[in-house]
């Protein structure tokens, strides 16, 4: 066991002399959180409106107040003829049209269908749908007619359809896999590639204490990092903790430890650093982004993809970490994912285990 | 040579197979408590699988050996504990200083904290580094670097050390030094098998082996070899046997 702790000192000392990858370690965390949660928004805030009205009575007018008044409309210009609304469009700045036919006003005086016309840049389908949908509902509360159905929708968890709520449980289990896989795969095949393994090897030392040695640190600097994202998003984004603060720790220790393992895994089958950069990052690194639910639902995906999703530790983390941030679910509605992460870290720790040992003999 | 000296290593027809090929076949020899053994081959000979199997690092296919005592297919543990190693990359590590390494690697021999320190002092003094005792290894020189990889291997007193191409990429003069530190640890009894692909090295052993092919062509001391062969060094002596390869370098 001394031996073990004199293992762990040396990586220590490895990664302290390392000021620059240590640096990153510690800021990568922030950086993400703060580009996801400013740059990769998918609020809608002060979008860019033109007007064509045609109608020019005190209701109309009244509307467009009411539509530029909130904070997700600005309107921008005013127009005189639909002709002018494609060059708008073009320039890119401006995404809807919004135009007040003449016999607008009159219509909704006499209770009778009042029919506006919205004309939205839909290159980005998910904007768009999600523009109508307001402006809609600012339209349907306007007119105050009742309507002969009236579904009344009532947003559970996130009633303001805050973005941060989804991609921080994303961004701690991408930063975890980032961390945890590709820092401890490249730092255990460094030593391969310097030959100091080899002299490890013939020593008397054990060869699990060599590789465990290496995942006590990022154990540690993951833990920081979990820290670091959870008190930004906090103070910075306003997300909730809602369940358990010791339960979310402890599915995220499950998922460090899978993502160790795989680092581990992913040595056993390097011979050189780069490729071990290659496999973390191509092979673990973009499945975790674009299949775990992070940017796009998982429900969303075509079948196979959804299959295959659910062999990325990365989605039963993810899924894990909402449920209890953002739900405040306990052990007891999530424990099947859990088994399944756990799992999935003991097949892999068994696995390089094996093959460190086979490579050996 | 040693005669009357006991045998430290011994190895009765080692052989090693991948698959269908014989990496090494049925090599057998001694060697001899505080003798320089060379093991010389041409790159592809053989020469490292044998020396991971005598190392505890790789498993024999067939025959069997001891070393330090130890046999080589079941007591792998025993014989670490037993030997020193250093390869023929720089095997310290960069980031750590120089008095570091030199307790890492004590430590994991299983050293105490205060023997460790008392002679690293005494080591670094002998090696007139003792100013360099806070440098990272990194900023030493080459040559300084193998010195300090060699006394590092040699620091827990092994019964024998296993150099694999010490002195690669080194000037003659760095080299000729190394040799002196080879010739010290001779003194205090540690028993030192070397390969090299230098062959002004190999008149500095007290017996050579030549590798061919995974076969052991020639064994004897440098003067017999260059005598039975009618040459003039060991350069001529080499040539001679390594012409018979049939296999090409890997």
């Amino acid at each position: 066991m001394k031996q073990f702790w004199a293992f762990v000192k040396k990586e220590f000392l490895h990664i302290f002399r390392d000021r620059q990858t240590i640096l990153i370690l510690l800021l990568m965390p922030v950086v993400q959180v703060l580009l996801f949660g400013f740059a990769i928004t998918t609020d809608i805030q002060n979008t860019s409106v033109v007007v064509l009205d045609e109608c020019k009575t005190a209701e109309s007018r009244a509307l467009l107040n009411e539509i530029g008044s909130g904070r997700y409309f600005d309107i921008v210009q005013y127009i005189e003829s639909d002709r002018d609304i494609d060059a708008i469009f073009k320039k890119g700045k401006v995404k809807i049209a919004i135009v007040i036919p003449q016999d607008w006003s009159r219509l909704t005086g006499s209770y009778q269908e009042a029919p506006l016309q919205l004309i939205i840049d839909a290159s980005n389908p998910n904007e768009a749908s999600i523009l109508t949908g307001y402006l809609q509902s600012i339209a349907a509360q306007f007119g105050g007619a009742e309507p002969l159905i009236n579904v009344e929708t009532r947003m559970l968890y996130n009633p303001q359809l805050k973005s941060a709520y989804t991609f921080v449980p994303g961004v701690i289990g991408l930063v975890l896999m980032l961390i945890c896989t590709l820092m401890t795969s490249v730092s255990i095949v460094r030593e391969k590639e310097t030959g100091t393994m080899e002299v490890l090897l013939v020593s008397p030392s054990k060869p699990l204490y060599i590789i465990f040695s290496k995942t006590i640190p990022y154990f540690v600097i993951a833990l920081i990092n979990i820290v670091t994202i959870i008190l930004l998003s906090m103070f910075v984004f306003g997300v909730p903790i809602r369940g358990s603060i010791a339960l979310l720790f402890g599915v995220s220790i499950t998922y460090i430890f899978a993502s160790l393992g795989l680092g581990l895994l992913i040595s056993t089958i390097s011979q050189t650093q780069q490729i071990a950069m290659i496999i973390s990052l191509m092979g673990l690194m973009l499945p975790t982004v674009l299949l775990a639910g992070l940017l796009f639902p998982i429900e969303n995906m075509p079948l196979p993809l959804q299959w295959f999703s659910t062999i990325v530790p990365a989605t039963w983390f993810i899924d894990m970490t909402k449920a209890i941030m953002i739900k405040g679910l306990g052990i007891g509605l999530i424990w099947k994912q859990w088994l399944i992460l756990l799992g999935m870290t003991v097949l892999f720790i068994g696995i390089s285990v094996k093959r460190f040992k086979i490579r050996l003999s | 040579m040693t005669p009357d000296m006991p045998a430290v290593i011994q190895v009765e027809n080692l052989t090693k197979r991948f698959g269908d090929f014989t990496a090494v076949d049925h090599i057998s020899f001694e060697v001899r408590k505080g003798e320089i053994f060379g093991f010389l081959g041409a790159n592809g000979a053989g020469k490292t699988t044998a020396m991971r199997m005598l190392c505890g690092l790789s498993h024999p296919t067939e025959g069997h050996g001891t070393v330090a005592g130890f046999d080589i297919a079941r007591q792998q543990e025993a014989i670490k504990k037993n030997i020193g190693y250093m390869s023929q990359k720089f095997s310290l590590y960069n980031d750590l200083k120089v008095w570091e390494n030199i307790r890492l690697f004590a430590g994991i021999y299983g050293m105490k904290p205060k023997q460790i320190a008392a002679k690293t002092d005494a080591l670094l003094k002998r090696l007139g580094f003792m100013a360099e005792k806070n440098t990272f290894v990194e900023k030493l020189p080459l040559g300084w670097k193998q010195k300090l990889a060699f006394s590092v291997a040699i620091f827990h007193e092994p019964q024998i050390v296993f150099l694999d191409e010490p002195t690669g990429g080194v000037d003659p003069i760095t080299r000729r030094q190394f040799w002196e530190l080879i010739y010290e640890a001779v003194e205090q009894g540690i028993t030192v098998f070397v390969t090299t692909h230098y062959m002004d090295e190999a008149e500095y052993c007290d017996r050579v082996s030549i590798m061919v092919d995974g076969r052991i062509e020639a064994l004897d001391s440098p003067r017999e070899l260059k005598q039975q062969m009618n040459a003039r060094s060991m350069d001529e002596v080499f040539r001679q046997l390594a012409r018979k390869a049939q296999r090409s370098a890997d």
